[in-house]
């Protein structure tokens, strides 16, 4: 029997606070942890086949064009006929984009960006592949100019009307005002990086299909492998247990997945397609770069009398994905005046698409470089300039708030972060000692992002005491752990509602065989996932208290001990041998639409900047969040520290270099492409607050694996500021640009 | 097609005689001819440390060392360090600590910070120490700084940081 609940008004039952065995929220630790720590853990490539092939996949070296022929001599020559080449009208030119659960554009013969694959190699080993793949001659023929630079006037852009907001009139009250801020910032393409590459292993027994491979989300991906191979959905089976990462960049099905189906099909053995670290930075989405202009008005006390926001990003031609840069500032703060817009400019560059917080992660960033700007202008303390603009309801459509923890978060974060203490007057204005070479300076920033659930569902199963071992349960849907706790939080979801210890509890997930979720991504995983655990364990709750003779919210389960209505017996003998289970489906409903459902928090950074080479280390950083019911405080912190480390980047050294004459990235590795490393980044602080948001789902909960990144960069480059009057507005702050923005300064 | 080279090497504590490819390197003859899958491949180009190996009790990066190039050495990895029901004093540390998140660099930390210990008890500097001489501070920033060769994107750092601090503390100098 099933359980299913569409949330279509609050829940303010609160029912996991009522529980007894007193997980939920706790630090538990992951229960794979170990796993991974001693490298039994295995990732898709690592999945050992007999007979296995090994595919490389060979890339597009024009930015445009028609394959007129692919010449196999010089590989047939020193190779012999041990390798396949591989060119099945079936190879995609991008991977899909999130939750699309249909085939993304296929068709290797075309080009639109250099890196695009366009055969598939496969040989005996990977060292024969890789020499095969560099042995393969491609003509082109065609390819009438592309566009490679978004902010040329020449490429073609196209206004995205159903996002623009225009309210009021901010031209009249940007002239109007008291206090303004009128400038353009840049945010260059960030990449998701996730360390494991994309990889595949695929075979076939009969007409069914079994893909292991390195996914966020197995039910869409399988409708969109299916679709891209042309044979039914029930034919195919997605595996991904571990996934060393995905950020965005994992979403949708991806040319290794397809390329390995076809392969083994056509060879009849087991086929592995990994991408090589330069070809997941090619051919994998991209986070658009963005231009923003930002104009902020306010009064003379800082309330905020408008907001402008106008940004142009890029994608391929014929992509619908647009970086949504102008989603935060939707509803960050209120305003009277409005406008709000974003522009697609169609570029032939390595497809855009989802990498960790689409929107917030870049928009709020510019967003509270301007507020740190505005506060300055105003003569105002940044902290209670967005104080004084905390919007009490939606300030785009007017709807109210789920729950809004804006000001705390700021108010906590400045306390912890002994905020108090920084000077306005930037460190460089007040210390004229040449010989003291690192300037010290704090700034803020406010991050938010906005909730989702998703449909999801899942199975959870009382299995019996067995051969002296006592109560389990399983926990099963096709959900994914990309590192971002699913393993802990829905074993710990489970344990809690039915009143075992986490050790009783397995989880089983990374199968399309399970459960249908939506997947890990846009911060819904565990919400979603963890509604439908919940959902199920209710239904063996209500299973359990008949058994017993009492009510469902009379029964107390604690260590596998039933207590309610004065009885009170072991779990063991209310199953009596019996296994039970139970499907919970959870829904979006109403409340999606009647509340503005959003994630808070606040950043506080301390930099020392070096005057004489414009090196900025980061000494010291806070986060303070807020996003519902913490399920795992562990999980949940440790999912802030990647998003604050994803800002420390974005502040200070990530950026995709592309070739102005072809659109190619020329950084594409990890020697170009520099992601944090461990010296740079500062023993970082988290604090999450205590807060439940009865709109959210059933569990009060709301997501947080993106949170920590929108904005973050922003609390950073204010720090910059405050160390030195520069205001570095092109991102990332590399030691030139920031050495140009303090000439310029000062 | 090329001769296969054989190679005769102890890994973790094996003998092993393995025949492949002269350009076979050493990371991708443990994950695909030893099924040793616990060392990572991130980069394959000596830019991540996700395939971090222990070769005769020094951390290197081994995708950026053939196989051949090693008859007769000893290499550890991260299966060699510890199990689940007997983990290394680390291994527990990185669990304790949370000093993970996908899983997939961790190996590579741990054998990293492994042979860093070991370092840092032999007084060799790095950038972040006082000086060139004497005994070497276990502080938050040397320990960053010495395992800065080992990327993590999931951005376990801070986490890293206190596991290895950990074990140092228990395990005194
Ligand atoms: S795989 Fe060897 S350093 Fe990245
Ligand atoms: S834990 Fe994911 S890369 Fe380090």
């Amino acid at each position: 029997m099933n359980r299913h609940h569409k949330m279509d008004s609050a829940d303010r039952q609160n029912r996991l606070d009522g529980m007894a065995q007193g997980l939920i929220g706790t630090d538990v630790p992951r229960p794979d942890g170990m796993a991974k720590a001693t490298g039994t853990a295995t990732y898709a490539a690592e999945e050992r086949r007999e007979g296995m092939l090994h595919g490389v996949l060979v890339r597009a070296t024009v930015p445009g064009g028609r394959v007129a022929d692919v010449d196999t001599d010089a590989l047939a020559k020193a190779l012999g006929d041990d390798v396949t080449v591989i060119t099945d009208a079936r190879l995609l030119q991008v991977p899909a984009q999130g939750t699309d659960g249909k085939a993304p554009p296929q068709g290797p013969d075309l080009v639109h960006y250099v890196g695009q694959p366009l055969a598939l190699v496969v040989a005996p080993s990977f060292e024969v592949a890789r020499h095969g793949a560099r042995l393969l001659g491609i003509r082109y023929e065609g390819g009438e100019e592309g566009h490679f630079d978004p902010e040329d006037d020449a490429t073609p852009t196209e206004l995205r009307d159903k996002k623009t907001v225009d309210i009021g009139d901010l031209d009249a009250a940007m002239a109007k005002a008291a206090h303004s801020v009128d400038a353009v910032w840049r945010t260059p393409g960030h990449v998701s990086a996730a360390m494991e590459p994309h990889a595949a292993v695929a075979w076939w027994e009969g007409e069914h299909l079994t893909v292991r491979s390195a996914l966020q989300m197995l039910k869409f991906n399988r409708d969109e492998l299916a679709d891209a191979l042309g044979i039914p959905a029930e034919n195919v089976r997605l595996l991904a247990p571990f996934v060393g990462g995905g950020f965005g960049s994992k979403l949708g099905i991806s040319h290794e997945a397809v390329g390995a189906a076809i392969a083994a099909r056509q060879l009849g053995r087991p086929v592995r397609v990994v991408l090589s670290r330069q070809q997941v930075f090619e051919a994998v989405m991209r986070r658009s770069e963005t231009r923003q202009h930002l104009r902020l008005c306010a009064d003379e006390e800082g309330r905020l009398t408008g907001i402008g926001h106008d940004c142009l990003v890029s994608n391929l031609p014929g992509q619908d994905f647009a970086e949504p840069v102008i989603q935060g500032s939707r509803f960050a703060y209120a305003a009277p005046n409005r406008h709000l817009s974003l522009r697609l400019a169609r570029v032939n560059r390595t497809c855009a698409g989802s990498v960790r917080a689409p929107g917030e992660a870049v928009g709020l960033t510019a967003l509270e470089n301007a507020m740190d700007e505005l506060a300055e202008a105003i003569g105002i303390d940044p902290v209670e300039l967005r104080l004084r603009n905390v919007p009490e309801e939606d300030p785009t459509d007017g709807k109210p708030f789920s729950s809004m923890m804006m000001a705390e978060v700021l108010r906590e974060g400045a306390r912890r972060f002994d905020w108090q203490r920084r000077n306005p007057i930037p460190a460089l204005r007040r210390e004229g000692d040449p010989r003291r070479e690192w300037l010290r300076g704090m700034g803020m920033s406010l991050l938010v992002r906005g909730n989702i659930l998703d449909e999801a569902e899942a199975r959870v199963r009382l299995l019996p005491a067995e051969d002296g071992a006592p109560v389990r349960a399983e926990v099963e849907t096709d959900m994914t752990d990309i590192g971002t706790g699913s393993y802990a939080v829905l074993s710990q979801i489970a344990a809690e509602m039915l009143g075992l210890p986490m050790e009783r509890v397995t989880t089983r997930l990374g199968d399309s065989a399970l459960p249908p979720s939506p997947g890990s991504g846009g911060s819904w995983g565990a919400g979603s996932s963890g509604s439908s655990v919940y959902l199920a364990c209710l239904e063996l709750r209500t299973r359990l208290a008949r058994a017993l003779g009492c009510d469902e919210g009379e029964l107390t389960l604690r260590d596998g001990q039933a207590t309610g209505g004065n009885h009170s017996r072991p779990l063991a003998e209310l199953l009596d041998g019996g296994t039970i289970e139970a499907v919970g489906h959870i829904e979006p409903g109403k409340t999606a639409k009647e509340r503005r459902q959003a994630t808070y928090g606040a950043q506080f950074a301390e930099v020392e900047v070096s005057r004489h080479t414009g090196e900025v280390r980061v000494r010291r950083m806070l986060g303070v969040f807020a996003a519902g019911r913490i399920l795992n405080s562990r999980t949940a912190r440790s999912q802030c520290l990647g998003g604050m480390t994803f800002g420390i980047g974005m502040a200070l050294s990530e950026e995709l270099e592309h070739d102005p004459r072809d659109g190619h990235l020329v950084n594409r590795d990890f020697a170009g492409y520099h992601i944090p490393v461990n010296a740079d980044v500062p023993q970082l602080e988290v604090h999450l607050m205590e807060e439940r948001d009865p709109w959210a789902n059933p569990m009060q909960s709301k997501g947080i694996g993106e949170l920590g990144i929108c904005g973050a960069a922003a609390a950073i480059t204010n720090a910059i500021h405050n160390a030195t009057g520069a205001r570095v507005r092109d991102y990332p702050a590399t030691p030139d640009r920031v050495l140009a923005a303090m000439a310029v300064a000062n | 097609m090329q001769t296969p080279l054989k190679t005769t090497l102890s890994i973790n504590g094996t003998r092993h005689e393995i025949e492949g490819d002269a350009r076979l390197t050493l990371l991708d003859a443990l994950r695909d001819h030893l099924g040793l899958t616990g060392s990572k491949k991130g980069c394959d180009h000596g830019q991540c440390g996700a395939c971090t190996v222990l070769l005769n009790g020094r951390r290197v990066n081994s995708c950026l060392t053939l196989l051949c190039m090693h008859d007769g050495d000893e290499v550890t990895t991260i299966e060699g360090l510890g199990t689940p029901d007997t983990p290394s004093d680390l291994q527990r540390a990185f669990v304790d600590r949370d000093g993970m998140q996908c899983g997939y660099c961790t190996p590579g930390q741990i054998c990293s910070a492994t042979a860093m210990i070991e370092e840092i008890r032999q007084g060799w500097p790095s950038h972040a120490s006082e000086g060139l001489e004497g005994e070497v501070a276990p502080t938050p920033a040397e320990i960053a700084e010495r395992m800065s060769g080992n990327l993590c994107r999931c951005g376990c750092y801070p986490n890293i940081v206190d596991a290895i601090a950990d074990v140092i503390a228990e395990e005194g100098p």
